[in-house]
């Protein structure tokens, strides 16, 4: 892990957003904190796998990462150089660099541009080539995810999911980026779809290097793609640890109930094995629990928890977690 | 419909994009096609109104007062003798032009503020749309009145007005729908490439709002006809004896309905018929520019 080269790096990230009253005279009467820091590392040609529930802060993350938001503190370095309050003049040069590949294949396409128009567009916007070239260059980005030629001319709305999913792919690999940050790229996809985008992510990794912020609300399907995975509940990593400890010993309660609630294709072990549910809903970001963010929810629950807020402790061996049972 | 799908390709489709836009226009919708041939007649007509009518728009005829429709009158006389037919046909001249100008230059003040205040939000939005307020929650006849006063009664004058009304009105139309549009994820991802903000007005935006600019467009056409008409009819629109279809309806049309129907009939078709074959046309239009409806029948 420490050979490869770092291509991102995220410390301490956070997104706070202000909650706003009034219509005239804004007064801030709280604060969400999307992202309340966060931390990890990303390298090259590898993939990292966000997992979380709705509202965890998990695609604000990945938003920040490429700096669609501006974050409220911490710090981000991508290949090298800290774009945390980078200017629009600055980071216009670096999103060649990272892309985005959307949850909604219906919502993400422009339905009133061609295949080629819209895969082509990141070109045309960073004014790469002839526009010749540029057709050249789409043309072979349309072949690379898997899609005929002769669909380039066609609309949006001529496509199902799994093919636009990969006509949005094509269009975030246009500028040649190193990141892609996948928001729930499969989620929205039929399952047997799902394993063939998956599939196409791998094999795209393995032929031009990338390296992927996965972003995903199962722990199914970054198991598949992910090295790392890290944990997120409520704006904080609960846990952040190679795939294969993970998914053999989740020691974090949430992680253990993420993990639980992955279903076996098996009647007769589902129902053997245990099921720790997590009770409740996810609290309110503009109002979270003291102390541990998952103590109300969380079966293990010690007075402590409900007291200060576990670090995200170090394990060795790649493991992090913030947990009062590990560690102390 | 189901049996044009079923022919063999089209017979030598046309080389030029106009013509083969029109092909499937006639091919598609029919309705729509005829709706646009109609509007082509008047716009015809009106063009060349001085060669049309038989007879001068204010050429007075005393034995001819208030003729029915006959042979040598064929939309009958007014009050004064003169012939409905080439006052309609005048009419259009002044009535289709004045309706089709006020229609683009409202709608086009309607995209301008609709979508550069809805795409940018926040405090040009805020500042922009209560200054639509303002505009809308005052009386309209007062400023036309004012403004007419000072500039003068006129045809120019009439479109830049009426234009400027339609428009900062319209623009709330406009901004509804950017506002919707904008939230769409392949705004995000122009955003995310890098595209600067006037191409992805130009190209994410606008495109997809075109739908609701073109049924703003269609229904300023005929609600301009109607304006200028109430213009008119207050004194301050084209002075007589300029024919316009809206002067026609509220003047003599009106005073002589009983006696002559053919006053108020003949001037109020024409209206109805242009104001209904450019909402056709114009819905045509609209299914045809959604690449969504291509293939569709």
């Amino acid at each position: 892990m420490s050979a490869a080269e770092t291509l991102l790096e995220v410390e301490d990230l956070r997104v706070h957003f202000p909650v706003l009253r009034g219509i005239v005279f804004h007064r801030p009467v709280g604060t969400i904190k999307a992202v309340d820091g966060v931390g990890f590392r990303l390298a090259r040609g590898k993939t990292l796998g966000l997992v979380g529930e709705s509202g965890c802060g998990k695609s604000t993350t990945g938003l920040a990462v490429l700096r669609m938001l501006t974050p409220s503190g911490g710090a981000i370095r991508f290949e090298g150089r800290d774009i945390t309050q980078a200017d629009a003049d600055t980071l216009r040069p670096l999103r060649r660099r990272m892309q985005m590949v959307y949850q909604d294949p219906y919502g993400s396409l422009n339905p009133r541009m061609t295949v080629a128009d819209i895969v082509g567009e990141p070109l045309a916007v960073h004014d790469i080539g002839t526009p010749a070239e540029r057709r050249a260059a789409t043309a072979e980005l349309i072949a690379l995810v898997g899609l005929k030629p002769d669909m380039a001319d066609r609309y949006p709305h001529e496509f199902s999911g799994g093919q636009r999913q990969r006509i949005g792919i094509a269009r975030a690999l246009a500028l040649r980026p190193s990141l892609i940050v996948c928001d729930e790229p499969v989620s929205a996809l039929d399952v047997s779809i799902q394993a063939q985008i998956v599939n196409l992510f791998e094999d795209l990794q393995t032929r031009l290097g990338l390296s992927y912020l996965f972003i995903a609300h199962d722990l199914a399907v970054v198991r598949h793609i992910s090295e790392r995975v890290a944990v997120m509940y409520l704006g904080r990593i609960v846990e952040t640890a190679d795939r294969r400890d993970l998914y053999k010993a989740p020691l974090h309660p949430y992680t253990q109930a993420l993990l639980a609630a992955v279903p076996i294709p098996s009647p007769a072990l589902e129902a053997q094995r245990a099921h720790p549910v997590v009770a409740g809903e996810v609290p309110s970001p503009m109002n979270p629990p003291r102390g541990c963010h998952f103590h109300p929810r969380c079966p293990h629950a010690k007075p402590v928890c409900s007291e200060t807020a576990p670090a995200l402790r170090d394990l060795g061996q790649g493991r992090a977690v913030a947990c009062h049972l590990h560690g102390d | 419909m189901s049996a044009a799908a079923l022919e063999p390709a089209a017979p030598a489709l046309p080389r030029n994009a106009l013509l083969r836009f029109l092909w499937r226009l006639f091919r598609t919708k029919p309705l729509g096609a005829v709706g646009g041939v109609i509007f082509a007649l008047f716009l015809f007509c009106g063009v060349f109104a001085d060669l049309l009518a038989p007879y001068g728009f204010n050429q007075i005829s005393p034995i001819n007062r208030l003729k029915p429709p006959s042979l040598q009158f064929p939309f009958g006389t007014d009050n004064l003798g003169r012939d409905l037919l080439s006052r309609c046909l005048y009419g259009a001249q002044l009535s289709v032009i004045i309706g089709f100008c006020v229609a683009i230059l409202g709608t086009a003040i309607s995209v301008l503020i609709g979508v550069v205040t809805g795409y940018l939000g926040g405090k040009v939005d805020l500042v922009a749309q209560r200054f639509v307020d303002a505009w809308m929650s005052f009386p309209d006849l007062v400023i036309l009145i004012v403004v007419v006063s000072v500039v003068g009664p006129g045809t120019p004058q009439i479109i830049v007005i009426l234009g400027l009304f339609f428009g900062i009105g319209g623009s709330r139309i406009i901004r509804g729908a950017v506002v919707a549009v904008r939230e769409n994820m392949y705004v995000h991802a122009a955003q995310s490439v890098g595209a600067s903000t006037a191409r992805i007005l130009w190209r994410h935006i606008l495109p997809n709002v075109l739908p609701p600019v073109i049924v703003l467009f269609t229904t300023r056409v005929g609600a301009a006809i109607l304006a200028e008409s109430g213009l008119s009819f207050l004194g301050i629109g084209v002075p007589p004896p300029a024919p316009t279809w809206g002067g026609m309806l509220s003047g003599s049309g009106r005073t002589f309905m009983y006696q002559a129907p053919w006053l108020a009939l003949m001037p109020g078709l024409c209206l109805t018929i242009v104001v209904y074959a450019i909402n056709v046309f114009g819905d045509a239009l609209r299914d045809l520019l959604d690449p969504r409806m291509r293939g569709s029948r």
